[in-house]
């Protein structure tokens, strides 16, 4: 891919992807029962990566997401499969909602969920597909 | 409102047919595009359109909150979906992408090969 | 252990494998591991299932705890869990095989991640009992061939490549269609309470729906006419992704026609299976006339594959007959599960074995071929049985599968198709011969550049791909002169088949619609 020559395109990147990446997040922890979740997060995370690709090249973009998109995608299939299996060991039928919710300091109380582990799987899952995706034809203009 | 979707869903429908017997590749690709879009929408129209407020039902309760609600599933299909026809096409993409720089043409009619009986090279 | 756990285990073991495959991705000697040790897991968990389906009757799982017909349900019956038992089979029988073929150029692209991710998509199609869950297996499924389907890109894999995505997402988007109108003529997307609702629904849009289905399903098994994409990407791939292909995919269709058509839509079984019957009759007659006409091994064989889904299409449609004695219903049933299972045997293992040849003499051009009986017996041998089976010669799998098929029809006063049966029987037998003679048989020329290979001894590799050849055909062989407590077992599956009732009490529909946030464990939701 030609490297984008727009000085304000990479600018303005370098800002916005923090933002989106914090976005993502956000859209990522109020799934379940807000609009959000794991398919629309990730694919906020992946757009972010893919406007860093357009004002960088390849090259940059796979040094900041350091991991291989192959991995990402893998550990996310991994979590989105597990996530049902703490509710068997517990006597219920697969992906039953488990919910704990501890006490933080500072924090107050905190929801964690078997729901909250299958969504960051399918988070990752969409990010290192997405991301495979692109990459693969990014390459293939070069 | 139905009878107006059942419009638009033909429509699409026969567009989508129509792009897909194009000799274009990229064309065919529109075409798949726009036929989940037109059974997405059947599947929107068929369920039955309501207007009606959000499906919330209180803990604990069985009706929902605000009457008359919204029927959640043909949401909840059309979503998973549009999910998994995004996965398909974006690998539709990438394949005929390839396609394209192997077989170095955008005509279908060009693509016969391995469909005729002669030799494969 | 609960009984439950039994039915997810063929579809979560695969799952598995693939993430964990697609972890090590960098590593192949750890993928292969994998590959073996996941594919033995699955193929452990589907005799498992079926032991216990046999024992205890149809199981179910509910997923996430919602009762039917709200969440999604995973059933186990006796057809369900003996089509999981051959991906059980084929999975490990063509990850054998790939130790010796696959190499690293398919391995770094994904090639046992893909191989998992299809067992989990086929096992998933096969297990599941929700219509739109259904779908999403089927995609699952076509995501994983597609990619396989292109491994190592060359130009005939891409072309082939585009008419099988494209016809097979046209399918889906039919399917999908068909589930939306199912959805709202009935309210539901449980198959057994679809089952139930559309006992009482009276409108035409139920016979509409239904051959909506038999389009959608009917490109996915390649049956007359909608096979096109079949012959033009089936010989294209890799040869141990060929297998599995020609072994599992086209009868994921034919096992979804199976269970609509006596699960869903026997309310007009006379104008519905009536053009499953012919269509079967015309699918068996143009696929082996197809096959006749080609001299390339694996296209012989893949276009065979539409000749043999004719018969399954068959016995579905002999139902038809208005006036079939119910034994003879029951035999006919019986006979197209048993031909769905031998076929997948036969199938996988005629294409492995044309691997072998081409690994040996560098083509399946038969007008390449030639010298194999004179120099490797056995693998001539390998190659005599399976094919004999395919054509239907006695006491080999194949003949009982068509003898019970073409009693059937008989005695469903069906002449005209059994014609058509016996015929296409013959000509199977023919493109066989064709075959033998031209790649086994005849004298190789003497200036063949790889004359050499046949003559020396064969190599480890050699016999890592003879092993699951071998495996394949013990069992065309035991199910053929042995049959008896097989064919007994697709009785019963039948027996379960014609007799939905049983289905929709196993799923379990409650009568009053109870609340199902109510029985969530303790914290569920906000």
């Amino acid at each position: 891919m030609i490297k984008s020559k727009s000085l304000i395109l990479r600018t303005a990147t370098r800002f916005l992807l923090p933002l989106q990446l914090l976005f993502s997040l956000f859209l990522l922890l109020r799934g379940h029962n807000e609009p959000g979740g794991g398919f629309i997060a990730g694919l906020v995370a992946a757009g972010a990566i893919a406007l860093y690709l357009i004002a960088f090249n390849v090259d940059e973009t796979r040094e900041l997401i350091r991991f291989s998109p192959h991995d990402l995608f893998g550990v996310g299939l991994f979590l989105a499969c597990i996530a049902g299996i703490p509710p068997l060991l517990m006597g219920h039928p697969y992906f039953t909602a488990l919910w704990w919710r501890p006490e933080f300091p500072f924090f107050g109380e905190v929801s964690l969920s078997t729901p909250l582990l299958f969504d960051v799987g399918v988070y990752l899952t969409v990010i290192g597909a997405v991301l495979a995706i692109v990459l693969a034809l990014a390459e293939a203009e070069d | 409102m139905e009878p107006l979707m059942a419009f638009v869903v033909g429509g699409l429908f026969a567009a989508a047919i129509y792009m897909i017997l194009r000799r274009s590749i990229i064309k065919l690709v529109i075409g798949l595009i726009l036929l989940s879009n037109a059974a997405n929408l059947a599947i929107f129209t068929a369920a039955g359109m309501r207007e009606g407020a959000p499906p919330l039902i209180p803990a604990g309760g069985v009706e929902p909150m605000i009457t008359p609600s919204a029927d959640p599933l043909p949401q909840a299909l059309i979503l998973t979906a549009i999910v998994i026809a995004f996965g398909v096409l974006a690998f539709a993409v990438v394949l005929i992408h390839r396609a394209y720089e192997i077989v170095g043409v955008d005509d279908l009619d060009e693509m016969n090969t391995t469909d005729e009986t002669k030799e494969l090279k | 252990m609960q009984l439950d756990l039994l039915v997810l285990f063929p579809v979560l073991l695969p799952m598995m494998a693939a993430a964990i495959s697609v972890i090590l991705w960098r590593s192949p000697l750890a993928q292969r591991i994998i590959g073996v040790v996941g594919t033995s897991g699955l193929l452990a968990a589907s005799i498992w299932l079926l032991v216990a389906t046999r024992r205890e009757g149809i199981i179910t799982m509910e997923m996430s705890g919602f009762p039917p017909p709200f969440g999604i349900v995973l059933v186990s019956d006796l057809l369900s869990a003996l089509m999981v038992l051959m991906v059980g089979i084929m999975g490990f029988t063509v990850v054998i095989y790939s130790l010796a073929t696959a190499g690293e150029e398919y391995e770094r692209f994904g090639y046992y991640p893909l191989m998992h991710l299809l067992h989990a998509g086929v096992a998933g199609a096969f297990l599941t009992g929700d219509i739109f869950n259904l779908y999403v297996w089927f995609e699952v499924m076509l995501v994983a061939s597609f990619a396989l389907l292109i491994l190592g890109g060359k130009r005939p894999q891409m072309e082939g490549a585009v008419k099988y995505v494209t016809i097979n997402l046209v399918s889906s988007m039919i399917l999908l269609t068909a589930i939306g109108l199912t959805y709202g003529l009935t309210g539901t997307l449980n198959m057994a309470h679809i089952a139930q609702t559309f006992q009482e629904v009276d409108s035409p849009m139920v016979t509409v729906v239904a051959m909506m289905y038999m389009v959608a399903f009917g490109i996915k098994a390649g049956s007359f006419p909608l096979f096109f994409w079949l012959p033009a990407s089936y010989h294209t791939p890799p040869v141990a992704v060929s297998a599995l292909f020609a072994g599992l995919l086209t009868k994921v269709g034919a096992y979804a026609l199976f269970r609509v058509f006596t699960l869903i839509f026997t309310q007009d079984v006379e104008f519905t299976h009536n053009i499953l019957l012919w269509a079967g009759a015309i699918t068996m007659l143009t696929g082996v006339l197809g096959a006749a006409a080609q001299f390339e091994f694996r296209r012989i064989l893949s276009i065979h594959i539409i000749s043999q889904i004719g018969y399954m299409l068959m016995a579905l449609g002999l139902l038809a007959s208005p006036d079939i004695p119910e034994e003879a219903a029951h035999l006919a049933i019986a006979g197209g599960i048993f031909y769905i299972i031998h076929n997948i045997v036969v199938k996988t293992n005629l294409f492995l074995v044309s691997g072998v040849v081409y690994r040996l003499l560098g083509s399946y051009q038969l007008k390449d071929l030639g010298g194999i009986y004179r120099h490797k017996p056995f693998l001539a041998f390998l190659f005599f049985v399976p094919a004999l089976s395919l054509a239907g010669l006695p006491p080999l799998s194949g003949f009982f599968a068509k003898f019970a098929v073409i009693r059937a029809g008989l005695e469903a006063y069906q002449g005209v198709v059994v014609a058509f049966a016996l015929v296409t029987g013959l000509l199977t037998l023919y493109s066989m011969v064709k075959i033998w003679m031209y790649a086994f048989w005849s004298p190789l020329d003497d200036d063949h550049p790889r004359k050499h290979k046949l003559t020396e001894p064969n190599d480890a590799t050699t016999w890592v791909m003879y092993t699951p050849i071998i495996l394949l055909l013990i069992c065309t062989v035991v199910l053929g002169i042995y049959s008896e407590p097989f064919f007994e077992l697709t009785l019963a599956s039948a027996a379960e088949l014609l007799d939905p009732s049983q289905y929709i009490e196993a799923v379990g529909i409650a009568d009053e619609i109870s609340h199902p946030i109510e029985d969530l464990p303790a914290g569920g939701g906000e």
